[in-house]
């Protein structure tokens, strides 16, 4: 059947069960009730320590078939997910589902236990390197990886689509009683926005540190009160590696174009004034939005209310310098940022649901009026990709793109239009991640497209003095340096599973030929 | 209106990819070398790479120079002999220090439009000038050839040739400088100053872009895409500029002093030298986009 955006998803997919295929941003009503964790006692003198990871699994009573949580805020640093695969390893475990708020190139030994029937499921937000690949041309898991937004995880457990068995939570700072925070510490990453959902649901919470602290810790980003054991470990990763290189501005000329145009953009669309709420993705371009958005904030003497997402030093500095409010951060991108939360009382820490959960009572992603999204690739209904190449190959991730798109008031996506002589403008997407029907503007080195259906900002654009480009006309344009893209042939076998924020399918990934 | 050549970026010729994306920055002018910028090495390979990006690229509203290679390298004549015919119409020659420099371009364009069909004198030529003899003979150069559309100064061999070195200040490059260009005044075609090679020293670019703005150069060299604006920037009237030379054109249509007298504007003496001020004014803005034939836009 086709969807909304006439993607055509399957009404069953093995090893899945009913797709529901997506309606619109907002069409799909939830019903039913909320998950409700099991109720537990403490009693005087309870402790909590345990020896080893493999005690911990012991105690929390390991066994095949169950739904492992884990958090990728050390991203490409991450000790905690290998550490525990390889015990489960080693205790015999099968059949284990991974359910990851991502997983990163630090993860490749999960081949392995894929191959050796360790972990048989992968929920995840993104996929990358050899794992992605190896699920795109072999389908290794044997079943489709359920890829979800950072709202729709959380939508996912706090619904109880997903049954977390036991969740394990990377803990900076820890004290024997498992009252927890990501800001102190060698290993300090930040927000735990991830794994504050999954410690409220989880039968089981499991800690690892390696900064056990004296009890009572005195900022708790999780309070003991969710946490079964904690674990003290020489290592919980290596915070270095959390983003190389994406959270300073882009010196690339191209960027900074492309980033000057898009600030021309939100300036003309009117919805930079007083108060107003901002979102931008690290790296590239849009980073480099914030450096020419500061300027003008600076010379109109503008306040915005908040700036949001995975937080770097770029947007610690325009708190600091009075030009937000408060950030609000699930995700905490370098040590700048991570102390700045520490220390600075409106750096805000903020759970997954409450980002972008779009089964509650409300969320930050609808509050912003302006995203700045990237893509690997856009097509001409506005549709973006940021999960799969052109080859087929699964290579990135969904994140918060889906969930902030759909609540913004303008979506615009910064690209270069091509990268190594890949056309990012295309026909059709070769999955849909974010649909066409949440995004508004393109802008590129080459020229800025504007969705027909914003006619608003449409008007706005040209009454500024602003070139727009039909993107169908811009396609074409890239295609003169690059060619037409040839397509990669595919399977009938279903590797991957798009869900889109509110559990109905957007795509789906075949094999690859 | 003529060509603005405000901006004139530097690209090697032998990066595939400077030659499809330069013109996203919008220069004036684009200037693609086979000269300097390209290894020993690298010169035919460069050279076969121009002439498919001149025949298959859109460079839109920039107009494409191609430094040759010197006319006494082994590379040169084959460097015409094979870019014009591959659509090339504007080429920097390096080095001119006499009028017989361009005549000897100018004769090898003549043989090769009329082997190709290409109509004569579509061809134009700008004339390097980096050294003393160039700026002490730049007039004649200027003069030499009606291809010749504009002389540009080099300063980087200029210095070199002068035995001296190139400082911040540039006191060193004045006189030159104002040679060059009053030379290209009375020869009326264009002129381009010389390259600031320190991209991360922008209060320096400025100082020597606003120099050149002030002695009355056309246009600045540039070696990044971020120094595009800043020069543009300088070299393109405010809005207040531009209304009040608006005023002043209507004022003299109206009034008629094209034969001498004087005419009161706001207050202010108006007489021809600042109505040929306004004219260029508004020339330069319509060039730069910003006025648009008794609009600004």
């Amino acid at each position: 059947m086709l969807n909304k955006i006439k993607r055509d998803i399957p009404q069953h997919i093995d090893n899945y069960g009913d797709a529901k295929p997506y309606a619109g941003p907002f069409a799909t009503k939830p019903e039913g009730i909320r998950m409700s964790p099991t109720i537990v006692a403490s009693k005087p003198m309870d402790r909590k320590m345990v020896e080893d990871i493999r005690e911990a699994l012991e105690k929390a009573e390991v066994r095949d078939g169950m739904t492992i949580s884990f958090h990728h805020h050390l991203r490409n640093g991450d000790f905690i997910l290998n550490a525990v695969l390889d015990e489960l390893a080693a205790m015999d475990i099968k059949d284990i589902t991974i359910f990851a708020s991502s997983l990163t190139n630090a993860h490749e030994p999960l081949i392995d236990h894929i191959r050796s029937g360790v972990v048989t499921g992968l929920n995840t937000s993104g996929l990358r390197g050899a794992i992605g690949k190896a699920q795109a041309e072999e389908n290794i898991l044997g079943k489709p990886v359920v890829f979800r937004t950072h709202g729709g995880r959380a939508r996912a457990i706090e619904s109880g689509e997903v049954k977390i068995d036991i969740a394990f939570i990377g803990a900076p700072a820890c004290d024997e009683m498992g009252n927890m925070n990501g800001m102190e510490g060698k290993s300090a990453f930040g927000a735990m926005g991830y794994p504050i959902v999954d410690a409220q649901y989880a039968d089981k919470v499991i800690a690892i540190t390696d900064n056990l602290m004296p009890f009572p810790l005195n900022k708790i980003s999780i309070p003991m009160t969710l946490v079964d054991y904690v674990v003290v470990v020489d290592s919980i990763g290596d915070p270095t590696k959390i983003a190389s290189g994406a959270t300073r501005v882009t010196k690339n000329p191209t960027d900074l174009l492309i980033a000057e145009n898009a600030a021309k953009i939100l300036i003309a669309s009117g919805y930079v004034k007083e108060g107003f709420a901002f979102q931008a993705g690290s790296g590239g371009p849009s980073l480099a939005v914030c450096k020419f958005l500061r300027e003008y904030m600076i010379e109109k003497k503008i306040t915005g209310s908040f700036a949001a997402g995975g937080v770097t030093s770029y947007l610690v500095k325009l708190l600091e310098e009075g030009l937000f409010k408060a950030l609000l951060d699930t995700q905490t991108f370098d040590a700048e940022a991570v102390d700045s939360m520490k220390r600075n009382p409106n750096h805000i820490e903020m759970s997954a649901a409450m980002y972008a959960n779009p089964h509650n009572k409300s969320c930050t992603a609808h509050q912003l009026d302006i995203m700045v999204l990237s893509a690997t690739e856009i097509d001409e209904k506005f549709n973006i990709n940021s999960l799969t190449g052109s080859t087929g190959m699964i290579m990135g991730a969904l994140g918060g793109a889906p969930d902030t798109a759909a609540g913004a008031k303008m979506t615009v996506v910064v690209a270069p239009t091509m990268r190594k002589r890949i056309p990012i403008v295309v026909e059709e997407v070769t999955n849909v991640v974010t649909p066409g029907d949440t995004v508004d503007v393109l802008v590129t080195e080459r020229g800025i497209c504007v969705n027909p259906e914003r006619e608003d900002l449409i008007e706005k654009f040209q009454a500024a003095g602003i070139q727009l480009m039909d993107i169908k006309t811009l396609r074409e344009k890239v295609e003169k340096f690059t060619g037409k893209p040839e397509h990669v042939e595919y399977t009938d076998e279903i590797v991957g599973v798009i869900e889109y924020r509110d559990g109905t399918v957007t795509d789906v990934i075949y094999k690859t030929k | 209106m003529g060509n603005l050549r405000r901006t004139m970026l530097f690209c090697p010729a032998s990066n595939p990819k400077h030659l499809f994306t330069a013109m996203i920055y919008k220069p004036d002018c684009l200037l693609f070398d086979l000269e300097d910028a390209v290894a020993y090495s690298d010169k035919l390979a460069a050279r076969d790479l121009m002439a498919e990006a001149l025949k298959v690229i859109d460079y839109e509203k920039c107009e494409v120079f191609v430094r040759i290679n010197s006319l006494n390298s082994e590379f040169g004549q084959d460097d015409v002999k094979e870019l014009v015919p591959a659509g090339l119409r504007r080429m920097r020659l390096p080095m001119c220090e006499s009028k017989a420099d361009v005549e000897r371009l100018h004769k090898l364009l003549d043989e090769v439009e009329e082997q190709h069909g290409i109509e004569k004198g579509s061809v134009k030529i700008q004339c390097a000038i980096e050294t003393p003899i160039g700026v002490h003979n730049s007039l004649e150069i200027a003069l030499a050839s009606d291809r010749v559309v504009s002389i540009s100064f080099g300063a980087e061999d200029f210095t070199r040739t002068l035995g001296t070195n190139r400082t911040r200040e540039g006191k060193e490059l004045f006189l030159a400088r104002s040679t060059v260009v009053m030379n290209a005044k009375i020869a009326g075609v264009d002129s381009i100053d010389t390259v600031f090679a320190d991209v991360g020293d922008t209060e320096g670019f400025m100082n020597e872009v606003r120099e050149a703005h002030n002695l009355g150069f056309s246009g600045k060299s540039c070696i990044h895409p971020s120094q595009i604006n800043l020069v543009h920037s300088v070299f393109t009237p405010s809005m207040e500029e531009v209304k009040s030379s608006i005023k002043i054109i209507e004022a003299a249509a109206k009034a008629d002093i094209s034969k001498g007298g004087v005419i009161l504007v706001d207050g202010k003496m108006v007489d021809i030298p600042v109505i040929e001020k306004a004219k260029r004014v508004l020339n330069l803005a319509e060039g730069a986009g910003i006025y648009a034939g008794g609009q600004s836009c």
